[in-house]
């Protein structure tokens, strides 16, 4: 961890450690200097320390794939026309000429297939549209997981998830613009999710579709929305989500050096810039040789969009995957009530419960901040164990997401397993609400029994696999003791409070206001925290490592496997002695 | 009118009569089976042999009659399933399909019967065809004019592919899907991929809806819509995969497991590589 500093700055001071005579360019930075005070700025940025950890590296894959999705997306934007309008094809794709399409399909058809590099433009966009939500995603649960979302940083984890909407918008946005025979079957299902909306539905749609589905106004309007307006949101939110990250600084994992008050790592430049660079070019190169190798959306083969067609497999993207698949294992209830229908078969599915599953994920940090009236500010983070009930939470909601994902993908399921639909949809509609429970209880026991497995190893250390026969033939396990830096870092986390309700009765002997909420708020914290495994006391560390000390008078302190030969008198014997073991 | 009117007036003195209803039954069902053979697509007597119906009807026996009945009627299960459906009126075309495409013999109940290795030399077909037509007229056996595409110029050919596009979106994609590589239809049957089929047994399942396909009669579609058809789902088969391997063209659901598995996969790989590599360069320094 000693990374010699002097080569980057060697002064806190106002001046600048730069050259005594400026260049051109030195007078060029001076006179911007002067005026924007962008040297102080840069220097106390450039030297932002960043922690090295693989899953800090996950938010910057979303990062990269927007920008890949600026720079593929602007490429499409010259040639792509955002019209309804009908033509008839007579471009190089022999297989459409004269079929009577829409201007947005004939010049998606047209990038695809006459214009230089536009397919491999098309399916990097694409790709990397995909990517980008996945990225997200993978960010999110790992923000999630360690806990990174507690104060300072809710206002990040909101932005965070508003970010993850507006992509999913805009990628819905982009996969309708061609007007294909897909992203037509797409709206289709967004027009019949606006309907369903009770007594404004139909209005809804009329004001959207400026008419009856599909009109001609549809695609003009998405494209705004998809280049401009969404774009812009998208890029002012990721700026505010980036400048909070440097003001609040990166969490870090615990370990020896590392508190609440530093961060340790490397510094902005060169090291980390270095290897944000090396890791753009990484992901563009994933994008591109996916882009060039792997087919995606592939709109020829759709054909144009035509309302009176459908396709089998006709799907969605896969991050709108879940709501197809609430979609597809929805009863078909409905209500009448004076010639209205209440169509809770797509209500259900298409408004309340994909906004009702973002938003218990979303709400969660919440939830756990007023439970644990955790006002302290943490930027050092929980390993997943060390928050059983948090990590069982993501695990349903992950289990959850992919069982609705499946059943979204039923009919690929069914042909390909050889599974019938019927069976499925009837699986589905139980799983979704047993199955997460099931894992949210085995990841929590799994979790405490990890922290379980953590206090063993700092208490009675590691199980070295030597096994030692007694004079009386017994056998047993040696254990060593594991390092002061591990033992620092496996308790370097601060115990579990469980709330408890001080009095339901104020002085007067009157029930106090606002303690049913209490009451709710020690039930939930008993629920999260009592059965977590907390970290030895000092009295017990002390007590262990005496027993420990008592037992083998060994106090190598080792973090590597052991040898093999601790118990044994190698060390006694001589060097050329053969070892039992290499190491 | 009177004319005309004088023999009728006579004869509907005799209409209430007990035999009248019987006698116009009877003339109706002749004209109407008269029309239909003289119209009818499959004239099912003429070139069939008698000795050929035999041979099929004692093939039949054997190899059929278990689940469709000594005469082809059908058979039910006890609890009222359907062994096999009769086949009085499939027509030749529907033995020439189930039992070329290896389907027939059906070996066991099941959603949906499976396709095996032809059971039947072609022989032994057209003889269980021509028998099967003889219970009833049906679709015959489509000849090479009927669904061959080789006469067509390549002009001709073009033309007949992007008409056979539209013609396969609006009436076949729903099942089969955009590229023909087939779907999931309801209690674990499926619609099968139908790029590569031969096109004789493309006309005849259309030509005779196997099980819950619809039945594209000629009158439906065209013998030459057929033809455009059969052009375009071969021209799937000729094209190349424009935009790289094609993910097994069965749309968005594989293009989201790649994203997941190959990207992100890689992408966190990378993301490790990058993150251990310089801890563990680091790490050495610290030691030496
Ligand atoms: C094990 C039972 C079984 C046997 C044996 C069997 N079939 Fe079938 N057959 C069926 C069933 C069931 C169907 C219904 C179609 C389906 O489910 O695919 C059927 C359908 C058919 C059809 C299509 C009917 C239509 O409506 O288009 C024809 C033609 C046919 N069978 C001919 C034959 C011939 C010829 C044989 C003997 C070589 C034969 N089958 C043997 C069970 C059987
Ligand atoms: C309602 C759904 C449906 C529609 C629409 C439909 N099919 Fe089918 N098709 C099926 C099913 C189901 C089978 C399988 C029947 C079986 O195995 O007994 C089938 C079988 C076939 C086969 C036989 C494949 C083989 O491997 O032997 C061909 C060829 C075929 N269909 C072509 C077409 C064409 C061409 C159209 C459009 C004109 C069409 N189908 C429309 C459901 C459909
Ligand atoms: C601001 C930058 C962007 C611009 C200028 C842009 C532009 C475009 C254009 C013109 C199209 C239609 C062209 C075609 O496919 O032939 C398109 C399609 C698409 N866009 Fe974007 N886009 C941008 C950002 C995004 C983002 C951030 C996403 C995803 C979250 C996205 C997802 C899509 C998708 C999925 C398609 C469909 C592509 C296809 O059919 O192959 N775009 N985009």
């Amino acid at each position: 961890m000693s990374l010699d500093t002097s080569k980057i700055a060697d002064t806190n001071s106002g001046t600048a450690a730069t050259a005594k005579k400026p260049g051109k360019a030195g007078a060029v930075a001076g006179w911007a200097d002067d005026r924007l005070g962008l040297a102080t700025l840069m220097r106390k940025n450039l030297r932002k320390v960043f922690p090295d950890h693989w899953s800090f590296m996950l938010g910057e894959i979303a990062l990269w794939s927007f920008v890949i999705l600026l720079l593929t997306g602007t490429f499409l934007t010259l040639w792509f026309t955002p019209s309804m309008s009908e033509s008839v094809y007579e471009g190089s794709y022999s297989q459409l000429r004269g079929v009577p399409m829409s201007d947005a399909y004939a010049s998606t058809l047209h990038i695809s297939f006459d214009v230089r590099g536009g397919l491999l433009m098309r399916q990097m966009h694409h790709w990397s549209a995909n990517l980008f939500i996945a990225a997200m995603f993978v960010h999110m649960m790992r923000t999630f997981l360690t806990g990174a979302f507690r104060k300072p940083r809710e206002l990040n984890w909101v932005i965070g998830a508003t970010l993850l909407l507006l992509g999913i918008l805009e990628g819905f946005a982009g996969y309708s613009l061609p007007d294909d025979l897909l992203s037509g079957t797409g709206l289709r299902i967004a027009d019949g999710l606006i309907k369903a909306t009770p007594v404004v539905g139909s209005y809804m749609s009329f004001f959207l579709f400026g008419g009856e589905f599909p009109g001609d106004v549809l695609i003009p309007r998405l494209y705004i929305l998809h280049v401009l307006l969404i774009p812009g949101l998208l890029l002012a939110l990721i700026g505010a989500h980036m400048l909070l990250l440097v003001f609040h600084k990166h969490t870090q994992w615990p370990g020896p050096g590392r508190t609440e008050q530093n961060v340790v790592g490397y510094p902005m430049l060169p090291v980390y810039a270095a290897k944000a660079g090396g890791f753009f070019f990484m992901v563009f190169g994933v994008t591109a040789l996916m882009g060039a190798l792997l087919s995606i959306n592939p709109v020829w083969k759709y054909g144009p969009y035509d309302p009176s067609q459908v396709t089998a497999g006709s799907q969605p993207d896969w991050y709108m995957g879940i709501a197809e698949g609430l979609l597809r294992i929805m009863p078909n209830w409905e209500t009448h009530i004076w010639g209205h229908t209440i169509s809770w078969n797509v209500m259900i599915p298409g408004q309340i419960a994909p906004f009702l599953l973002f938003g218990m994920v979303i709400g969660w940090p919440f939830l756990e901040q007023w439970v644990t009236g955790d006002r302290r500010e943490h930027h050092l983070l929980q390993r997943p164990r060390n928050a059983p009930t948090r990590t069982a939470f993501m695990a349903a909601m992950v289990t959850e997401y992919g069982l609705l994902w499946a059943a979204g993908g039923n009919d690929i399921l069914a042909t390909h397993f050889h599974w019938s639909l019927n069976s499925i949809t009837y699986f589905m509609r139980t799983a979704i609400f047993v199955v997460p429970p099931i894992v949210f209880y085995v990841t929590r026991r799994w979790c405490i029994g990890l922290q379980r497995a953590d206090n063993n190893r700092v208490l009675h250390g590691y199980e070295t696999g030597i096994i030692m026969r007694s004079p009386d033939g017994g056998y047993s396990e040696r254990h060593l003791p594991i390092g002061e830096a591990s033992a620092y870092t496996l308790t370097a986390r601060q115990r579990d409070e469980i709330h408890e309700v001080d009095s339901d009765v104020d002085e007067n002997g009157v029930v106090a206001p606002g303690t049913r909420a209490e009451r709710i708020r020690a039930k939930l914290s008993k629920g999260m925290f009592a059965d977590n495994v907390q970290k030895p006391t000092a009295e017990e560390l002390e007590e262990a490592r005496h027993h420990a000390e008592h037992t083998h008078e060994l106090e190598s302190g080792l973090d590597h496997p052991a040898s093999g030969h601790e118990f044994d008198d190698h060390a006694l014997r001589d060097a050329d002695d053969v070892p039992l073991r290499q190491h | 009118m009177r004319l005309l009117n004088r023999p009728l007036g006579r004869l509907s003195r005799y209409r209430r009569g007990p035999l009248a209803g019987l006698l116009v039954v009877l003339l109706g069902l002749l004209l109407t089976g008269g029309l239909y053979a003289a119209f009818s697509p499959a004239s099912a007597s003429e070139d069939n042999s008698a000795a050929q119906i035999k041979q099929g009807h004692q093939l039949f026996l054997v190899g059929c009659s278990f689940c469709h009945g000594n005469n082809g009627q059908g058979v039910k299960t006890l609890d009222g399933n359907q062994l096999g459906p009769a086949l009085v009126g499939v027509g030749a075309a529907a033995v020439d399909f189930q039992v070329g495409t290896g389907r027939m013999p059906a070996v066991k109940p099941g959603p949906q019967v499976p396709q095996k290795e032809q059971a039947y030399t072609p022989d032994e077909i057209a003889a269980l065809a021509a028998y099967v037509a003889s219970l009833g007229p049906g679709p015959a056996i489509p000849t090479a004019s009927d669904y061959s595409i080789d006469h067509m110029t390549d002009e001709q050919r073009q033309e007949a592919i992007v008409r056979g596009g539209a013609i396969f979106r609006t009436n076949c994609s729903a099942c089969h899907n955009f590229e023909g590589s087939g779907g999931a239809m309801p209690n674990g049957g499926f619609a099968p991929k139908i790029r590569g089929v031969e096109p004789k047994y493309i006309f005849e399942a259309m030509l005779t809806g196997p099980q819950a396909m619809d039945n594209f009669s000629n009158g439906n579609l065209s013998v030459e819509e057929k033809q455009d058809i059969i052009a375009y789902l071969q021209s799937l088969q000729d094209n190349p995969d424009y935009g790289g391997f094609g993910l097994g063209g069965i749309g968005p659901v594989s293009e989201g497991v790649f994203a997941w598995l190959l990207g992100i996969g890689s992408l966190v790989g990378v993301a490790t590589w990058i993150a251990a590599h310089t801890a563990r360069s680091s790490k050495q320094k610290a030691e030496s």
